[in-house]
């Protein structure tokens, strides 16, 4: 008899004054009661409408049943039939636009928690399965992996078990990507991202950290030199855009990239023990509405900061971050200031910020993205006291390995061409996924992407005559 | 891990260290710049490359003790491994069609021009360099410098070494004296180098200076360390570190590099308590 709440069972949290003063993980994960619980909210359906609104098909209702028993563990390798990086997953994707959109619980009251089983599947198999993986027979070939993000980490775990011999290059000092650098340790602990490295490096795969492609070897280098057969690209899009208004070189102002690169990469949350400083002061304006908006502002109210306001020009139904982040980072205390877009950063005499001049906007008509397009009020300027700004508007993809590898196309906006159902880019023997493809999007589509190229690289180098 | 397999104490607060890193020693090339972190709590800090040896795969940089984090790179000696080095980063120096260059070192700018100077020297350029301390007791590589142009100045600014004058005076004579610089190389404090754009602009002498800025990842991904060139924003760790200095914005710079002093300066004092009360429970 399936449960009929119309609620999901609540994901004990902590609370939003203590939480928003440390850097533990705010929600605290299921029981097993609670997840078999919340199992027996899913329908079992037939045609299985959830699993369409996941990149990577992960096969729902079935780990969903196998939870409801209690058999966590087929639970787990259910999962892991077509996703990576569950514990990963479970705790970031926007569910609410994905697999729970479709769920029919989600007609009448709130769709099956999805993402939280997930994530406690993930998380109990960690505590309970030391499982070794096998290291599988080589093939003798060789594929190299640039970039150690959700979309490479898949990339090269996928070859691995096919039996290549995988090198990922990184250019920073650790493994993840966006998930060390750019996700704070709230959200996603970043002993789950080293346990999911520590599980290739089982596998086989060689990580090489401090290795930047484009500088210390070139794509080519490693096709032609190195004897790599093939090459994934999954460098991610790390270059962050300002504002491009006046005030952007103060004293205080960061993108969102040096703001969360200082506080996770660097742990300057942990300062002095650690030695990268970072400085929030009283007032902390951070421009933007995605994720990695949240992630700052919540950041900054965690570093002692007493007013941290999002500033975000559209309104929030438009606001792209994830439905549980916006209201984490209100009952964090953070304030909302929408409809509002900065004009002008204002500095004291000693180079610092001091303050930003705010327009006020209204929604017009809608653009090409479907969204209503915000214009300025005329004259409904007024300006918000800070000491530190943050702008969160965006990246692009770095152009390094643009510039470094003359016959790869790329499009206006600074993104490796590829083809989506294969990931070939227009070289020979290379192949890209992830935010380097699409822009900025999201963990489970760069893990989808990684999958994806894993597979046609193994075609094409099973094809391939030696 | 990255060996120290060599170390040299140049003056009180400077030292060299000869580092292995094979790959960075294969592609290093003059005006480009390393990151490396002591250990696993450390910054990441940027050092330019001093020199390299493509044979040995070592890469050498020399560094001034000015804060935590060179101090605790200045307690590691020979046999002691970094957590990690990144490199090469930045732009390799373009020195295509130039004749006679003046090289010009200000304090431990110096080691950051020494690799120039020997590069445009080994190119059989025409080198002069000019180098400038505060006394006789902080002059450092100065034979090394020696053997990397054709005549060496050093300056001091207060005489101590018998020459006497800050490194622009020099070059303002050596200019009036009638050398023909088709480029002038100014590597050191941001206002030393402004000093010497300010000058060459009035000889309408092309300028090239090494802009430091404080550096994250050095890859272009966090943006700290941006500056106006010619009214642009640039990124130094990856349009430069060489810029046209008539070009650059140096007071704007020059606010930017005061960003962190409160919390390098505790930094700095948590390092010395500890060590103190480390010794008290000892
Ligand atoms: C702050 C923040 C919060 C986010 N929150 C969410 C969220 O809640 N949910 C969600 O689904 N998505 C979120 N995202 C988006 C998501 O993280 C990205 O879409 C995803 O990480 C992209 O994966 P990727 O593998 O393509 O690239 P990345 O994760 O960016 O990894 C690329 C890696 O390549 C390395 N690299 C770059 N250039 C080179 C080079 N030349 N040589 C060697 N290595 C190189 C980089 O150092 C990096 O480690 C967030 C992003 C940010 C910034
Ligand atoms: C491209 C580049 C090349 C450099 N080359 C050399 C070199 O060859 N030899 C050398 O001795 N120094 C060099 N520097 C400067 C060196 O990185 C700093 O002296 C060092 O980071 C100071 O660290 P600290 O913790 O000991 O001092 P801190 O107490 O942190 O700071 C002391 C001073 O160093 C500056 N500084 C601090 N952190 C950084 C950072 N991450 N990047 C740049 N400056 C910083 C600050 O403005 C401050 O004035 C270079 C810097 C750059 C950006
Ligand atoms: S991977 Fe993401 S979208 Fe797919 S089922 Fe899990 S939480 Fe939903
Ligand atoms: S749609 Fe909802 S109820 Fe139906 S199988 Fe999927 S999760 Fe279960
Ligand atoms: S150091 Fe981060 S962009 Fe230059």
């Amino acid at each position: 008899m399936p449960n009929m709440s119309l609620e999901k069972v609540p994901m004990p949290e902590q609370e939003p004054n203590v939480r928003n003063k440390n850097f533990k993980e705010v929600t605290l994960g299921y029981t097993e009661e609670m997840a078999v619980e919340e199992a027996q909210r899913c329908l079992n359906c037939k045609h299985k409408p959830c699993m369409q609104g996941c990149p990577v098909m992960v096969k729902i209702p079935e780990f969903i049943a196998l939870v409801a028993e209690g058999k966590f563990e087929e639970a787990y390798k259910k999962i892991q039939e077509t996703s990576s990086l569950p514990a990963v997953c479970g705790r970031v994707c926007p569910q609410e636009n994905q697999c729970e959109k479709f769920c029919v619980r989600g007609i009448k009251g709130e769709p099956v928690a999805i993402g939280r089983l997930e994530r406690f599947v993930a998380d109990w198999y960690m505590e309970n399965c030391k499982s070794v993986s096998e290291k599988p027979e080589s093939n003798g070939k060789k594929v190299a992996v640039v970039g150690a993000g959700p979309s490479g980490l898949t990339c090269a775990g996928d070859l691995a078990k096919l039996g290549y011999k995988v090198t990922v290059f990184e250019a920073f000092h650790t493994p993840g990507g966006v998930l060390v650098y750019g996700i704070p340790e709230f959200r996603l602990p970043k002993d789950i991202v080293a346990a999911e490295v520590n599980k290739l490096k089982e596998l086989g795969v060689e990580v090489m950290t401090n290795m930047v492609i484009g500088k210390v070897l070139s794509v080519e280098e490693l096709l032609n030199e190195e004897g790599y057969d093939a090459v994934f690209i999954g460098t991610g899009a790390g270059l962050p855009s300002f504002m491009k208004i006046e005030g952007e070189s103060l004293n205080g102002v960061y993108s969102a990239n040096e703001f969360l690169t200082r506080i996770n990469l660097m742990k300057a949350y942990k300062f002095p023990e650690y030695d990268t400083p970072v400085y929030v002061g009283k007032n902390v304006v951070v421009v933007g509405g995605g994720n990695v908006a949240m992630d700052a502002a919540r950041s900054a109210k965690r570093l002692g900061a007493e007013n941290v306001y999002i500033v975000y020009r559209r309104s929030e139904e438009e606001m792209p971050a994830r439905l549980e982040e916006v209201h984490h980072a209100k009952e964090e205390g953070i304030e909302f200031k929408l409809l509002n877009n900065p004009v002008k950063i204002n500095g004291d005499e000693n180079g610092w910020v001091d303050s930003v001049t705010c327009i006020k906007m209204e929604l017009g008509e809608p653009d090409k993205s479907g969204r209503r397009r915000p214009v300025p009020v005329e004259g409904s300027e007024f300006d918000l006291d800070a000491d530190v700004v943050v702008v969160a508007i965006g990246q692009t993809p770095n152009p390094l390995i643009k510039n470094t590898t003359p016959d790869l196309e790329t499009n206006r906006y600074g993104c490796i061409v590829a083809k989506e159902e294969t990931g070939e880019t227009s070289k020979t023997g290379v192949y890209a996924g992830g935010d380097v493809v699409t822009g900025a999007a999201t963990v489970i589509l760069a893990m989808g992407a990684g999958k994806t190229a894993a597979a046609s690289i193994d075609e094409y180098l099973s094809q391939r005559k030696k | 891990m990255y060996k120290i397999v060599r170390k040299e104490v140049l003056n009180p607060s400077v030292s060299l260290i000869e580092v292995e890193a094979p790959y960075i020693a294969r592609k290093a090339e003059p005006g480009q710049f390393i990151i490396l972190r002591v250990d696993e709590k450390g910054e990441r800090i940027p050092f330019t490359i001093a020199d390299y040896d493509r044979d040995k795969g070592t890469v050498t940089v020399i560094f001034q003790i000015v804060g935590k984090s060179t101090e605790s790179l200045n307690e590691l000696g020979e046999g002691d491994s970094l957590q990690d080095m990144v490199g090469p980063l930045g732009v390799a120096s373009n020195f295509e069609g130039v004749k006679k260059v003046a090289v010009i070192g200000g304090g431990l700018g110096t080691a950051i021009a020494y690799p120039q100077a020997k590069k445009l020297h080994s190119m059989g350029v025409s080198v002069d360099m000019i180098n400038g301390f505060r006394n006789k007791d902080l002059i450092i590589i100065e034979d090394l410098c020696k053997a990397a142009c054709t005549n060496l100045y050093t300056m001091t600014d207060d005489g101590s070494n018998g020459n006497q004058g800050f490194v622009t005076a020099k070059l303002e004579e050596l200019i009036n004296s009638g050398e023909k610089y088709d480029l002038v190389v100014a590597i050191g404090p941001l206002v030393m180098m402004k000093a010497v754009c300010d000058l060459t602009r009035k000889y309408d002498i092309k300028t090239i200076v090494s802009m430091n800025p404080i550096m994250i990842d050095g890859t272009g991904m966090c943006g700290g360390c941006r500056i106006t060139v010619g009214g642009e924003t640039k990124f130094a760790c990856v349009d430069g570190p060489d810029f046209d200095g008539h070009l650059v914005d140096f007071d704007s710079a020059i606010a930017r590099s005061r960003m962190f002093k409160n919390q390098e300066a505790e930094s700095r004092e948590r390092a010395h308590k500890c060590r103190l009360e480390g010794m008290n429970n000892a």
